[in-house]
């Protein structure tokens, strides 16, 4: 089995997409965030909580909807938090975002142990199955790859295909984007910054949440610690290959849900040469590298981590 | 700070009230006298107890706590930076017993035992013991492992068995060496593909590389890691099981598991400290199966052909017996397809 054989099979397209599904959700929150101006570094504890929450909203019967529906909402609350600090107070925001993480996952834990104590292992729930949709299901390529995948990958495509349209087409969209370059200038039209700059984060946090509710409500079907494991913080790099941009960050996602997906595979042909640490530092590997190509021309919103405080200058 | 562990160990000594402990502790030898039942036991834990290896560890010391012979109490999710400190607060606390992993802390568990002999250390380790109190235990369940491996070897029609570990480590590579072993003895031809994920705690990625492994023809999959069983029940293919037993979570799919009984291990260091003849030991083998350290779940006959699990029952009693000894290889296994 050669590296092409690897490339050209369908189920690896399908595993790539997959995995990046999570990213994709992760690094859509990301964008909107930044381009509103603030780095959300709460990231990882956000997609913590969420995982957590959603699975456990599952677990007690609200349903798979139910639960998706709790892990946004926790990522919101924690969101408003992060606004909270980072916004109405201008604090600085990578303190603030590592702080935001620390306590989301170390909440989520407690709050596991809380909920099930004494649990040996973990309850299971039944998480979201591979859709057959009428036609869609059936096209070739396509069919397999988009179309038998759990709800949540279309519903990340959705959410990033929803934001790119959002910032680019419509007017509070753009508000939205001038808040993260010049936000006096939004505040001369009369338009409050720190209110638009609060939802973007708290919106964008949703969104983070929504990637980690894929781990526990799609990819597995219950919640470990540390179950996470750094996705959140390949979501930050993600965004600045896509030099912030929603159809890059798409790219980003996948490219390196195929590293993945690669890895994995091209671990068991040459598994017996070659060391598995190899392997398993190849999508970081190059993803650096993607970033190395990608990001030279990328622009940051002028006003990132810049805070407003009103009557400023 | 040897000044510090001098006045504490004083101070721990006239608390006691105790001349023999006085004694002890001046003549440098392990001051052990009988103690009343319930004994203090702590673990301290690198990884959360729903862990495979640390759920073992905390089922025994839970049993032990049932009988009345110990008051248990565990912190989890210790990371190896700061197991050290919460190592030495139980053994400040008096605790009689501690349990834990010396795997990422070799040297600082050994000076710890040796700045506290008056407390009896059980700790998961891959190197000799240390008088006078320190004791080493670790999974060595290679037999039950050689087992599911006959198993595999008869189950697989593809010849291909698919492997997903946490990392390339002692703990795990005997497992799956002996397994492999296992599953060769019976099935010449057969291949093995094998992965590490470098995560205990990551069962996405311990299922897509599952997956990985069942679209090369992989019919076979050891899960050493949460989320394989869940790939092979979702594409209708066998699991084996490792240290815990699953079979009844994956109904159909789980046709074997070697289990880690910890109970022996515990159970005797627990007696010893109890009647104060607890010493530094190798509680290896312990976990061995003549032991009952390790066994094999019950085959369900519905799931296993007759014939493979009276192969299997033939081998297990030569286990038992000492006439078919499992070799212990640790060496990182490598991908035969």
């Amino acid at each position: 089995m050669s590296v092409l054989d690897i490339l050209l099979t369908l189920p690896f397209w399908t595993a790539a997409l997959r995995i990046a599904t999570p990213l994709i959700f992760g690094v859509a929150g990301a964008v909107l965030c930044e381009r509103a101006g603030v780095l959300n570094l709460g990231i990882e504890g956000i997609m913590t909580a969420g995982a957590m929450t959603g699975w456990l909203a599952v677990h007690l019967g609200a349903g798979l909807w139910g639960g998706v529906l709790a892990a946004a909402l926790t990522g919101a609350l924690l969101g408003l938090l992060l606004a909270g600090l980072t916004v109405t107070l201008g604090l600085s925001q990578h303190v603030s975002g590592l702080a935001v993480t620390l306590l989301a996952t170390s909440a989520a834990y407690f709050g596991y142990r809380l909920a099930l104590p004494g649990a040996e292992t973990p309850p299971r729930i039944v998480p979201f199955a591979p859709l057959a949709l009428p036609l869609l299901s059936d096209l070739p390529v396509l069919g397999p790859v988009l179309f038998r995948q759990t709800a949540l990958t279309l519903l990340a495509l959705g959410a990033i295909a929803g934001l790119a349209l959002f910032l680019a087409r419509t007017p509070l969209g753009l508000a939205l984007r001038a808040v993260g370059e010049n936000p006096a200038a939004v505040e001369a039209q009369g338009i409050d910054v720190h209110r638009l700059r609060a939802g973007a984060v708290v919106a964008g946090s949703a969104l983070m949440a929504l990637g980690g509710a894929f781990l526990t409500l799609s990819a597995f079907n219950a919640f470990f610690f540390e179950m996470v494991a750094g996705r959140g913080w390949i979501c930050i790099a993600l965004t600045v290959f896509a030099g912030w941009r929603p159809g890059k960050a798409l790219l980003g996602a996948v490219l390196f849900g195929a590293f993945d997906a690669f890895q994995v595979r091209l671990q068991q042909v040459a598994g017996g040469a070659v060391p598995g640490q190899v392997f398993l530092m190849l999508p970081y590997l190059l993803s650096i590298a993607a970033l190395l190509a990608g990001a030279r021309n990328a622009r940051a919103p002028k006003a990132l981590m810049v805070p407003f405080i009103r009557g400023e200058r | 700070m040897r000044d510090g562990y001098a006045g504490s160990a004083s101070r721990r000594a006239i608390l006691a009230g105790g001349g023999a402990a006085l004694l002890g502790a001046a003549l440098g030898g392990p001051a052990r006298a009988a103690k009343a039942r319930p004994v203090a036991v702590a673990l301290v834990a690198s990884v959360p107890i729903e862990q495979q290896w640390i759920s073992r560890i905390h089922l025994a010391l839970k049993a032990a706590e049932a009988r009345g012979d110990v008051t248990y109490v565990y912190s989890e999710n210790v990371a190896n930076t700061d197991a050290e400190r919460v190592i030495r607060e139980y053994a400040e606390g008096r605790k009689d017993l501690i349990v834990g992993e010396a795997f990422g802390l070799e040297r600082p568990a050994r000076k710890i035992a040796g700045d506290y002999k008056a407390t009896a250390f059980l700790m998961g380790s891959s190197f000799p013991q240390a008088a006078p109190n320190f004791s080493v235990f670790d999974n060595y369940i290679q037999d039950a492992s050689y087992l599911t491996g006959i198993v595999a070897g008869k189950e697989t029609r593809t010849n291909l068995i698919g492997m997903v570990g946490g990392y390339a480590i002692p703990e795990v590579n005997r497992l799956m060496q002996a397994f492999m072993a296992g599953a060769k003895s019976v099935n010449p031809d057969v291949r093995f593909l094998v992965s590490f994920i470098n995560s205990w705690y990551d069962p996405p990625k311990a299922k897509e590389t599952a997956f990985a492994m069942i679209e090369r023809r992989a019919d076979v999959l050891y899960a050493e890691r949460f989320g394989v069983s869940d790939a092979a029940k979702e594409r209708g293919v066998k699991a084996i099981g490792n240290v815990i037993d699953t079979a009844a979570q994956y109904p159909g799919t789980v046709i074997a598991s070697a289990l880690w009984n910890m109970q022996p291990t515990i159970d005797r260091a627990v007696g010893k400290v109890i009647d104060g003849s607890f010493a530094a030991e190798n509680y290896g083998p312990w976990s061995h199966m003549d032991k009952g350290g390790c066994s094999l779940a019950p085959l369900d006959p519905r799931l296993v052909p007759q014939a493979v699990i009276d192969m299997v029952l033939a081998r297990e009693a030569e286990i038992r017996s000492g006439a078919f000894p499992v070799a212990v290889n640790d060496a990182e296994p490598k991908s035969t397809a």
